[in-house]
């Protein structure tokens, strides 16, 4: 995966004399400290990400914390005070004027988070103000407004006013406005965050499908840590203009780089961010169906089972047996294949925790998680899915 | 002995001695001017009385129906009606085409400067201690110098007009501008439009209600300068005032101050009613 933006020691500082401040943040003096002493307000300082071509990602923080700064930084709507942020090869922070509104217009696209709409134009003309501005026709400009607008789900609101929207079809014409210049790169900042929750969950969803169809690099602000974990490939977490720790929702969740992220994912739905790929296990015993009984029943003596799952040669999941069926096939003189249990409970590598959490109550197996084609990629235990769900920290 | 110590700090000569000096270096300039606004005066005026009257009625009748309602229509047409009927249709036509005039250049001159200073912080600060002074500065103060540049008539009572009127333009412009909602001046600005573009199809079109109601101000303050503006030699509804003050006419005195009073009615009216159509034109369709 290729780096699409990278931010290098990036900084902004407002005030009078924002350079002053410099020095003293590079001694590593509190924000309070350097406005006492120079009028400077820190708002964004020495952040260095890499954002990679087509993921998603997720910048988190409490307000105040710099995010919103950074975020303007991406598109000079702030122009950084130091650092610099190369995307394809170029240094966007030097870009003025013409290079400065072709790279606006042509690569990098904002939603807002109160909408940002025009209100004195319909649905249609806010969608079609970033063609508009680029002079193209309107004919051209018209055809693409009204497929991003369709591709949001808001054909047939083209004529009407931003006013006359709910909130949540609002931000979808703010969705439309930003698509229809096809930038490379979509900023949003925290776009559902003035949605009410239930149309939240909707739009999130909504846009990880778009994601899925469209793969755009896509940087998206927010200050709900399950919000950010839910839809972030990774994320980026901030605190006092500073980037914390940067990584994938597990591996924060795994490995909090400090207390302050410990306390954060405390609050957070584990059972919506650990997926079935984190907590299974390769399992200790497999048998095979022409293996047969009597290897079943050695299997698990020699391992402490009280059942194994069976697959055939190419690993594909066929059921599991228990060791008391097996003993009572062997002395019935039955197959393999008429004693192990056809039904049973599977799940999918990507499946999150609260899809696993109801099968473990009915099941009295372990969980068999599958692959492709019912391959048979490892096992979940019923008493790991209850310890993902509490943090580290707790069963240690 | 308490008087104030004998220092005399000449400010009234030297005001005096900049309008000469103005009077005497620019002297083309003014001319220039004067022939303009004489000749929109005119024009004005000429159009209004080459208009039959009926069709003036049926004019303000249709902005009345247009802007407001039917009823509104008849109550304006109405009102001019009883104005013609005190033998003060010229007059009113005058008056019109003066303080029409006058609105007019206020909204060439003020729309700019209301637009410059919300871009610029420092004009700003600059400008508005001039605003307030225009707008407190007692009339005739500066009607002295207007009469220095041009000769008695509409002319100076127009200019004289302009410095009172043309205030609350450029404050509602620069306010209206400010006060479009930063995080779609952004969204402007995020998609790479120019500072132009910015201004022309975002803040300008946000701003428009609230210019409007400048517009509406200022058009008032027009319409109040008459009287006194007819000091200057202007004609009109105000002339009349001023004749019947120096005849102690009183019935010449009511009709033509209710006529100017009619005449406030139905611009503000019209006016407003102009200004919430644009704030209705982004919401009910």
């Amino acid at each position: 995966m290729s780096v699409k933006m990278k931010l290098e020691n990036v900084s902004k500082i407002f005030g009078p004399k924002p350079k002053t401040a410099i020095p003293l943040v590079e001694q590593g003096k509190s924000k309070e400290d350097i406005l006492a002493e120079t009028g400077n307000t820190v708002g964004v300082y020495n952040a260095s990400i890499d954002i990679n071509e087509g993921e998603l990602f997720v910048i988190m923080g409490l307000s105040g914390s710099g995010k919103s700064t950074l975020i303007r930084c991406l598109n000079l709507l702030n122009k950084p005070t130091t650092g610099s942020i190369v995307v394809d090869g170029e240094d966007v922070v030097q870009y003025k004027g013409e290079a400065l509104k072709e790279y606006r217009q042509k690569k990098i696209a904002m939603v807002f988070q109160h909408f940002g709409l025009f209100s004195h134009r319909t649905v249609l003309g806010n969608v079609e103000y970033g063609l508009e501005i680029r002079g193209v026709s309107a004919e051209e400009r018209q055809e693409i407004a009204r497929q991003n607008l369709e591709s949001v789900g808001l054909k047939g609101w083209e004529d009407k006013y931003p006013d006359e929207l709910s909130g949540g079809m609002q931000q979808r014409v703010g969705l439309a406005r930003a698509l229809a210049n096809d930038p490379d790169i979509l900023l949003m900042d925290e776009p559902f965050s003035a949605l009410d929750p239930l149309i939240r969950r909707e739009m999130q969803l909504e846009l990880l499908d778009l994601q899925e169809r469209l793969q755009k690099t896509i940087v998206f602000i927010t200050h709900d840590i399950n919000e950010a974990f839910k839809i972030g490939d990774r994320v980026a977490v901030m605190k006092d203009g500073k980037v914390v720790q940067t990584g994938t929702p597990e591996e924060i969740l795994e490995e909090p780089a400090n207390d302050y992220i410990s306390e954060f994912i405390k609050d957070i739905d584990r059972s919506k961010i650990i997926q079935a790929e984190n907590i299974m296990i390769r399992p200790n015993a497999l048998v095979s169906l022409k293996d047969g009984l009597k290897v079943a029943i050695q299997e698990m003596e020699s391992n402490g089972l009280s059942s194994v799952y069976v697959t055939d040669r190419k690993r594909q999941l066929q059921g599991i047996v228990t060791i008391d069926d097996a003993i009572q096939g062997v002395k019935e003189k039955n197959s393999l294949e008429d004693v192990m249990i056809k039904d049973v409970a599977t799940v999918k590598k990507e499946d999150y925790l609260e899809e696993i959490i109801p099968k473990a109550v009915e099941s009295t197996y372990p969980i068999a998680v599958v692959g492709e084609s019912n391959r048979l990629e490892g096992i979940i235990l019923r008493v790991h899915v209850l310890s993902s769900l509490v943090a580290e920290d707790i069963d240690e | 002995m308490s008087g104030f110590p004998d220092i005399s700090i000449p400010l009234g000569n030297i005001a005096d001695f900049v309008v000469n000096f103005l009077d005497k270096n620019l002297e083309p300039v003014f001319d220039f001017i004067f022939w303009m606004t004489s000749t929109t005066i005119t024009t004005f005026d000429d159009i209004l009385n080459f208009l039959p009257w009926w069709l003036l009625l049926v004019f303000i009748f249709a902005l009345g129906y247009f802007f407001q309602n039917a009823t509104s229509g008849l109550l304006y047409a109405f009102l001019i009606f009883l104005v013609g009927s005190f033998g003060l249709w010229e007059e009113l036509m005058i008056t019109v085409a003066i303080v029409l005039t006058a609105v007019i250049i206020s909204l060439i001159i003020g729309i700019p400067i209301g637009i410059w200073m919300a871009m610029n912080r420092a004009s700003s600060v600059v400008i508005r201690p001039i605003l307030d002074a225009m707008q407190t500065m007692p009339s005739f103060v500066y009607l002295i110098p207007v009469i220095f540049f041009f000769p008695l008539g509409n002319v100076p009572a127009v200019f004289a007009t302009i410095i009172y009127a043309v205030p609350p333009v450029i404050r509602l412009t620069e306010l209206g501008i400010r006060n479009v909602d930063q995080e779609v001046v952004e969204s402007a600005e995020s998609f790479g439009s120019s500072r132009m573009q910015i201004l022309t199809k975002v803040q300008l079109p946000q701003a428009v209600p609230t210019i409007m109601a400048g517009v509406n101000q200022t058009t008032m303050m027009a319409l109040a300068m008459v009287v006194i503006a007819s000091m200057v030699g202007a004609g009109g509804l105000g002339e009349q005032v001023l004749v019947a003050i120096n005849r102690i006419d009183i019935a010449l005195g009511f009709e033509a101050g209710i006529s100017i009073v009619f005449l406030a009615i139905i611009i503000d009216r019209i006016t407003s009613g102009i200004g919430n159509r644009f704030q209705r034109d982004k919401g009910d369709q």
